[in-house]
């Protein structure tokens, strides 16, 4: 059973059951990892915010140019107009990496590997974006779905096309990164597993594939929580610039 | 893309054979329900907790900070520039005052050369006057001298040619043959001896 590459998913009570009404609210492992993300964001960008020193030294540096790279982003994605979500997306896109991150550990658990985690960050930020295009806009959002520049006869179909994309936002948004998670999770377990099966004479080349892999899977971990954060910067841009 | 139309292919047969892969060894243990709800409540509560925490009370002090650092630094490079400009202008007030003072220098060196021209030459002209004035009285002096000098050597050859007769022959002339007699010579010689 321990072969099955898919055993590292699994979510298992820690502590007691807790419930509230019929709804199961018990404290996981993938709660753990929640909270330890958290608190490992916490705990470093408060030690680099604590003293500001005109040289500052490695943490600090570290919150800083976190800080400038995340505001950079969103500037030139989103613009000017973006930066009260800057605090939001700033957390989130923390929040993806050091997710990603701590699953890159041997024996931890990738919160991000959920899809239920991704999807709901995924709509919340479709619903977010979509309230906040129709309170700057009205009912002008909807010219979103309705490109300029397009011939009268394809427009029946291209604003088909439009809502159906807008509509799959948060699904693609959500799969992506879980997807992503998931698959190099599960293919780093199946060439661990081919390491012992074909032991001590041909597990060596499994291996190598699984040590690159290692490095792959935390380029994707940090990719993926950058896509994340920049596609989040581009549907606020849509909401916040209505350029169509 | 590719890749992810791939695993989302992978996914979505997943998502439709979940009931056989339930069956036999869990399947994929996120499409199972049982947590779904634990991890929303805890995924809410944690990004919660972190986007409140780091939008209140982290984000604002780094970006403070920065913005510190930043003014900072550009209050150091305006007070460096302000200080440059200042050597500059004393640095040039000091020019300033060297080619000044070079200046008065050559001014004072030239009045007192002039000056002590002047004086040399205020001095030079009344020396030389006075030895004008020294050799004309002299000059007048020596005048009077030699126009009393024959007189004088007349009177001195009369009295000695009066004595010499008087010794060599003992006879008492008359001085006033022997005064003709000198008087007729040294009208005749004068010149000769006296450069007259």
């Amino acid at each position: 059973m321990a072969a099955n590459p898919m055993t590292q998913f699994e979510v298992y009570r820690i502590g007691p059951e807790i419930k509230i009404g019929t709804f199961d609210i018990s404290f996981t492992n993938a709660s753990l990892f929640m909270v330890i993300s958290s608190l490992a964001i916490l705990i470093i960008f408060n030690l680099g915010s604590k003293k500001n020193s005109i040289l500052p030294n490695k943490i600090q540096l570290l919150a800083e140019l976190s800080y400038s790279f995340v505001s950079k982003m969103i500037s030139d994605t989103a613009g000017s107009k973006a930066k009260p979500y800057f605090s939001f997306i700033f957390s989130l896109f923390m929040f993806v990496l050091f997710c990603n991150m701590f699953g890159m550990i041997p024996y931890t658990f990738t919160v991000t590997s959920h899809i239920i985690v991704t999807f709901v960050l995924a709509s919340f930020i479709f619903i977010g974006v979509t309230v906040i295009g129709f309170i700057k806009h009205g009912f002008g959002y909807l010219k979103l779905f309705v490109p300029s520049g397009v011939p009268v006869i394809l427009l029946p179909l291209i604003v088909v096309i439009e809502i159906i994309s807008y509509l799959s936002r948060p699904i693609s948004l959500s799969v992506r990164l879980f997807a992503n998670m998931m698959a190099g999770h599960t293919m780093m377990k199946v060439f661990g597993g081919f390491v012992i099966s074909l032991g001590i004479v041909g597990g060596w080349l499994p291996l190598s594939f699984s040590v690159a892999l290692t490095g792959l899977e935390i380029l994707v971990a940090f990719l993926q929580a950058y896509v994340f954060a920049i596609l989040t910067c581009i549907y606020l841009n849509d909401a916040l610039n209505l350029h169509h | 893309m590719i890749k992810k139309i791939f695993f989302q292919s992978i996914f979505f047969n997943f998502f439709f054979l979940k009931e056989v892969f339930a069956a036999e060894s869990g399947g994929m243990p996120q499409l199972n329900p049982e947590f779904w709800i634990s991890q929303i409540f805890w995924l809410t509560l944690t990004f919660g907790i972190l986007y409140i925490v780091l939008s209140k009370l982290i984000l604002p002090k780094i970006s403070s900070n920065l913005e510190l650092r930043k003014s900072q630094i550009q209050d150091n490079i305006q007070a460096a520039e302000k200080q440059r400009k200042d050597s500059e202008s004393k640095l040039k007030e000091y020019d300033d005052i060297i080619f000044k003072s070079k200046l008065e220098a050559k001014n004072i060196f030239k009045d007192s050369r002039e000056k002590v021209i002047k004086d040399i030459n205020n001095k030079k002209e009344t020396l030389e006057n006075q030895i004008n004035e020294e050799i004309k009285k002299a000059e007048k002096e020596i005048e009077v001298v030699k126009k009393s000098a024959p007189e004088k050597i007349n009177k001195i050859a009369i009295e000695t040619s009066s004595e010499l007769v008087k010794k060599l022959i003992g006879a008492e002339i008359n001085n006033s043959s022997i005064s003709a007699i000198v008087d007729d010579l040294s009208k005749k010689n004068g010149d000769k001896y006296y450069g007259n």
